[in-house]
């Protein structure tokens, strides 16, 4: 079943083709290498981006993991003659990883875990995976596998092959371990002086060795406890270290293992970074930035974060989307061209081509900036390319300068909406983000009714905030910012007078309730009650609450101003990727619906008129396999073949109509036992029916509902 | 019918849209509005949503972040999808409930009376509506909503289509009439043929839910004095038709077998032959389906090169379709094609064509394991070393095993390596976790073509409708022709006895008592041992089974089919 095909070698071709995919569709190949270009490189920046986050994520979590690693076997390390002495008990450190229900992400960070502990602790590392180990003697297997490997790279120059020979061969038992570790440290330590001193000096003498479980649930617990068993026996003689992979809770480890076994352990606990947090700043630094020109359409972002919170939490998942929408991006808009830093696409916008040209008149966006220009720019900007291109150069910059300021302002606001009671807006920034790419936030009851809780804040979290918003936006690169700082400083300036005012002013609200608690009788009480309520009804706002009310006003003002979504912006097509439905296609597809879709309505695919049939029933010309589907949805459990057989001759025979004479009908009706043939046994091919040893010429349905 | 309030806390409440409104969907015609009316449903798990959200602060943002999630769907539905692929998740395979025997005559017997032209100029809108009902937002709500409404979509769906046939009916004001004599009578006769218990059994199923789909139409102003009523009963009818059907062991099918039926059994090639003759329907547009596919090849290729691999879903044998993208595109450079619906293909050949004709390698490997690891070691240092692999069919039954799938996500994961496969069965998705799928880096595209699957289909000769038999027969033949003349006669005893049986149902095959002394009888052997050893030779060649009976009697059984044996036995005269 299996064919290479091989072409002859001067055929070959060179493998810098993909560029040429690029453009080789349809004919708007224009500029084609360049989109190529630059969507390669904004790739590779974004990734470097993402493990740059990565990294900074995990370095806390490494950081104390070292340590720890560090501390496990001080003693091993501090006088060689006593440790013997001192390990009398036989407790292997380990560390237990917490890292999330994102398996998929965890091979990242074990990857760079591993390199950090190789720069740092030791050349001694093993991972192990569940579906290597189905027996110890696989497990041992591997990890000698593993650790002599790296022994090899410690010192590749000299006795290279004979390990290698002897790799295969060795018994695999602790003890060889054993021999094996004394020999490596000797040799390092005789080595010492002469050269190895440079290489080593990151390690000590003699390097815990440590062993990595990927995925600690899904390892064979007899496989483990003997593993562990009888580590601990050896555990004098070789500075052994555990790290378990945990997905779900460090609970599991007492549930895996008998407390015989774990009491061998001496754990501590170690815990990632949640995934949620590591996609937020991923988001943050990926999209909430105008270090990158791309930018994702509401819907696009809304359907990445959605695969991210309700698929499968992964993070690499989440960037791979991300990698999609860029290529689907270059791939499908040819003026994608000018989707790169400002100083570059104001280059490219003086070198477009005349179609080019076409391609931007042609957007919608740039459309309804034309309907609003004076007629008679209209005519130049639809004629005059070296007009256009100006004109184009203009609003990029402009466009360029609206994200800059968006980012800011909706920091801002995040700050104010995220500390709200309940959250109208999201707590996330990323759900305001989405609610203000969607449409005009500020028309939305959300926004409304968070503006009234903001009305409402008292004066301490008015402050921080505006103390955040400030740093904000004294930070962003925006220009357009100084008077908003100023305007900002000025109300924290008034706030902190009416504190002062506020001071005096106690002193004097201070006696009333003094009063109060002296009269205890009911009568006055009430009195004094509706008097103050009274006042209170009366009296005007406090110039706290007027402050309040410019403040939330001032915030709303800014938001009107910034937040405009995309759309309404020319040129937002070129930065912005919209098309979620490729998107969702592709990434989390429905091959079900697809080949339900197919069966019941095959006009959905067949552009055909006799195909096309009302709500829930289908025509009876429609192909074969549809036919026999629907028939068998009238089934039961068991479909008996001859009925089935009967119904569908009935339907098919009354297609061809009664113009088919008795005469041929036995030729007629072969083909159509053929066709029926065919027809059920793609169904089986599909999973819809398969043979049964029931009853004679039964077969079996297999699924149900959907009739 | 607005239903209780107060399921667990008192704040929950379930709305649900009025009697009338349900009315008016069963007597009105037209599908579109039961499709409304589901989204009313789905408007109205916001609102409950909505509610929750009140109960606690913490939920609070998960619930919220669900009703963006509805909300999002609902959006993505009304975006232009490609070819209208928005079906609510619960509308598709849901539990099995009971069916009656004669309903698939019945429709048969109305699809073919559908005239062609089934089409009324009103419906004409139907298909751009229908795409713009949020539907598929129900398919991810949680369990619980899920459960309810769809209990409720299957209900209120059993009544439409119930009414289905007075619809037709009505329309169809004067069919023609040798047509609906035709098919009257097919639709009877496979009644009449029926045992007279089954049907009783099937009426008193049906009984109270079907409203005589053969009797006169319904009529709706009765049921709307009773609606309350029925929908209470519907609620539990559910439950209890769902052990219902799960609990009776008996089948309610017709005896009939296709033996019966005096239809000569079609082998392989004669299939193919009249297929052959039979014009594919729907050439053009299939044809245009598949240069809809054609013009994303480049696409394709680029996707390929970034580090996706490409899987293909949809109805329809997507092998022509990659044979095209192989010759167009893939002339140039090093790929490997995978048969995978292949009865015989494993891992190992695939691994083994992979070491050994691409990296041109010698030797063997202890475990795939082994020689993947090879593979992968080879790949990562020659980093000129591409390779394509085409797999057709990456779930049939040899390759869809966890260990087979496990490897091959590891190959497919080398940026080397670019992996384009097809899938078809309705469960294919579920050989993947999410280990396996980000391994694997898929970009799913739904290449739905229609198209026959010939080769897909011709080797899966299990089925038994065309169950040629030739390749028992020739084995057979060629077991027993290697043997002595008394091990034939043996064989040809039992055979013949068994043919003798074969209108007994319960025949348990021929107790090895009665047959020594047959062959004694024969002079074909002298002692039990000696017909023993004889035994034991045609069990390792399969031709007989044993079985212990009640009694610990042993039987002796031929395991192929009656007419491959007299076949077999009439050759056998000929060659005596």
């Amino acid at each position: 079943g299996c064919f290479v095909f091989k072409p002859s070698p001067k055929k070959r071709r060179v493998s810098q083709k993909t560029a040429n995919d690029f453009g080789a569709r349809n004919n708007d190949s224009e500029d084609a290498e360049l989109r190529f270009a630059t969507c390669q490189s904004l790739w590779n920046q974004i990734k470097s981006e993402t493990e740059q986050i990565q990294e900074d994520l995990n370095k806390q979590l490494f950081d104390n993991l070292v340590s720890f690693l560090r501390q496990s076997h001080s003693e091993f390390q501090e006088k060689t003659t006593e440790w013997t002495c001192r390990m009398k008990s036989r407790e292997i450190p380990t560390a237990a990883l917490v890292l999330g229900v994102n398996v998929t992400d965890h091979d990242l960070t074990f990857r760079s875990l591993s390199e950090v502990l190789q720069n740092n602790i030791t050349p001694y590392i093993a991972l192990l995976e569940a579906k290597d180990c189905p027996g110890i003697k696989n497990l041992m297997q591997k990890l000698m596998g593993q650790l002599m490997d790296c022994y090899i790279e410690v010192d590749s120059l000299e006795d290279e092959d004979c390990v290698q020979v002897s790799q295969k061969r060795i018994r695999c038992s602790m003890t060889s371990l054993i021999n094996w570790y004394e020999d490596v440290t000797k040799k390092t330590d005789s080595k010492t002086p002469s050269k190895k001193r440079t290489s080593s000096s990151r390690h000590w003498q003699s390097p815990p060795v440590i062993v990595i479980f990927k995925d600690m649930e899904s390892f064979i617990t007899k496989v483990l406890q003997d593993f562990i068993v009888i580590s601990s026996q050896h555990i004098r003689e070789l500075p052994l270290v555990l790290i378990f992979g945990i997905a779900t809770s460090p609970m599991i480890i007492h549930s895996l293992l008998p407390h015989s076994v774990s009491s061998l352990l001496c754990i501590e606990l170690f815990q990632s970074l949640s995934c949620k947090e590591h996609l937020s700043t991923v988001i943050e630094k990926l999209l909430l930035t105008a270090q990158f020109p791309f930018k994702l359409g509401e819907k696009v972002l809304q359907v990445l974060i959605n695969v991210f919170l309700y698929h499968d939490f992964s993070v690499q998942n989440f960037i791979k989307g991300f990698q999609l929408c860029i290529v689907e991006h270059f791939y499908s808009q040819p003026l994608s061209v000018l989707c790169c830093q400002l100083v570059d696409a104001k280059k490219r916008v003086n070198s477009l081509s005349h179609n080019q040209c076409e391609n931007i008149r042609r957007l919608p966006s740039f459309r309804r900036y034309v309907e609003g220009q004076a007629s008679q720019k209209q005519i130049s900007l639809l004629t005059e390319d070296n007009f256009l291109k100006e004109i184009i150069q203009k609003l990029l910059e402009d466009l360029h300068v609206y994200h800059e300021n968006y980012i800011s302002v909706l920091r801002c606001l995040h700050v104010f909406t995220s500390s709200l009671p309940k959250y109208p807006l999201g707590k996330q920034i990323r759900e305001l983000y989405c609610a203000c790419l969607e449409n005009r936030v500020w028309e939305t009851e959300e926004y409304e009714s968070s503006l009234q809780l903001a009305r409402m804040l008292n004066k301490s979290d008015l402050v921080t905030m505006l103390q955040q918003c400030v740093e904000i936006f004294v930070s962003s690169s925006g220009k357009e910012f100084d008077k908003t700082v100023e305007k900002l400083k000025e109300f924290l300036t008034q706030f902190q007078k009416l504190e002062a005012e506020a001071f005096q002013e106690q002193d004097v609200s201070l006696s009333p309730q003094k009063d109060l608690q002296k009269k205890t009788d009911l009568y006055h009480l009430q009195k004094t009650l509706l008097e103050l309520k009274e006042s209170r009804r009366s009296k005007k706002l406090t110039k706290f609450e007027k402050l309040r009310f410019e403040v939330v006003d001032y915030i709303d003002s800014l938001v009107r101003n910034y937040l405009v979504p995309a759309d309404n912006k020319t040129l937002h097509e070129i930065v912005y990727f919209n098309t979620a439905s490729v998107l969702r296609g592709h990434l989390n597809a429905a091959p079900r619906i697809a080949l339900h879709t197919a069966l019941n309505n095959p006009y959905c695919y067949l552009k055909n008129q006799a195909l096309k049939s009302d709500g829930g029933s289908i025509s009876n010309k429609a192909p074969d396999i549809c036919i026999v589907y629907k028939l068998h949805l009238e089934c039961g459990r068991l479909i008996n073949l001859v009925d089935w057989l009967e119904a569908f001759s009935t339907v098919v025979m009354a297609v061809e109509g009664p113009n088919a004479d008795a005469a041929s009908s036995d030729q007629v009706d072969d083909i159509i036992h053929a066709r029926f043939i065919r027809a059920v046994s793609e169904l089986e091919l599909l999973g819809f029916i398969k043979p049964s040893k029931q009853k004679t010429d039964h077969v079996a349905r297999l699924t149900w509902g959907g009739c | 019918m607005s239903q209780p309030e107060g399921r667990g806390g008192g704040a929950l409440e379930v709305k649900f849209v009025p009697d009338e409104e349900v009315l008016k969907h069963i007597a009105d015609d037209a599908g579109i509005k039961v499709r409304k009316d589901k989204a009313q449903l789905t408007v109205s798990v916001k609102r409950f949503v909505k509610k929750l959200e009140n109960i606690s602060d913490n939920e609070a943002q998960e619930i919220l972040e669900e009703k963006n999630y509805v909300a999002a769907l609902g959006i993505c539905a009304q975006d232009p999808v490609e070819n209208g692929s928005s079906v609510s998740g619960s509308e598709v395979y849901s539990f099995q409930t009971p069916k009656r025997s004669s309903k698939m005559a019945e429709l048969a017997s109305e699809l073919a009376q559908t005239p062609g032209q089934s089409v009324a100029p009103d419906h004409s809108e139907c298909p751009e509506k229908t795409a713009k009902t949020p539907q598929s937002s129900s398919k991810y709500m949680f369990i619980l909503l899920m459960h309810v409404f769809s209990l409720l979509l299957q209900s209120k769906k059993k009544e439409f289509v119930s009414t289905t046939p007075y619809r037709l009916r009505k329309r169809l004001a004067a069919p023609d009439p040798y047509l609906e004599s035709e098919s009257e009578y097919s639709a009877s006769c496979s009644e009449e043929e029926d045992e007279e218990d089954r049907k009783e059994v099937s009426t008193v199923i049906s009984g109270q839910k079907t409203p005589a789909k053969t009797k006169a139409a319904p009529t709706p102003p009765p049921r709307n004095t009773v609606a309350k009523k029925t929908k209470e009963d519907k609620m539990s009818n559910l439950v209890e038709e769902y052990f219902e059907a799960h609990s009776s062991s008996k089948v309610l099918t017709s005896d009939r077998t296709l033996q019966k039926l005096r239809k000569r059994r079609l082998n392989q090639q004669t299939l193919h032959d009249l297929l052959k003759k039979a014009p594919l329907a729907y050439a053009a547009e299939i044809k245009d389906l598949n240069q809809q596919h054609e013009s994303l090849f480049s696409k394709w290729l680029l996707q390929l090169h970034l580090g996706f691999n490409i899987v293909l879903y949809g109805l329809g044998s997507k092998r022509d379709l990659l044979e095209k993208f192989r010759t167009s595109l893939l002339q140039g450079s090093v790929h490997l094609v995978v048969n995978g619906y292949f009865p015989s293909i494993t891992v190992r050949s695939i691994l083994n064509s992979i070491t050994e004709e691409v990296l041109d390698h010698i030797g063997t490997f202890r475990s795939p394991l082994d020689q993947l690891e090879f593979i992968i070691k080879r790949f990562k240092e020659d980093s000129s070393l591409e390779l394509y692999v085409l797999i057709h069919n990456l779930d049939s039954q040899m390759l869809r095993g966890e260990r087979s799938q496990q490897i091959l996500a590891q190959l497919s994961s080398l940026p080397s390596i670019y992996l384009i496969a097809s899938i078809d069965h309705i469960n294919a998705p579920l050989m993947w976790d999410q280990a396996k799928l980000s391994l694997y880096n898929w970009l799913w595209y739904e290449t739905t073509t229609f198209s026959p699957y010939v080769e897909e289909t011709s080797y899966e000769n299990s089925l038994l409708v065309q169950q040629s038999g030739s390749l028992a027969l020739s084995s057979l033949t060629h077991v027993l022709r290697s043997l002595t003349l008394n091990a034939r006669g043996i064989f040809r005893l039992l055979a013949q006895y068994q043919l003798e049986n074969k209108d007994n149902p319960s025949y348990p095959g021929l107790s090895f008592q009665d047959f020594y002394q047959q062959c004694r009888e024969a002079f074909l052997v002298n002692s039990d041992l000696t017909l023993r050893a004889q035994l034991t030779e045609f069990r390792d060649h399969k031709l007989i089974r044993t079985k212990r009976g009640a009694d610990g009697v042993e039987y002796l059984l031929i395991p192929v089919d009656d007419s491959t044996l007299t076949d077999f036995l009439e050759k056998e005269d000929e060659d005596v």
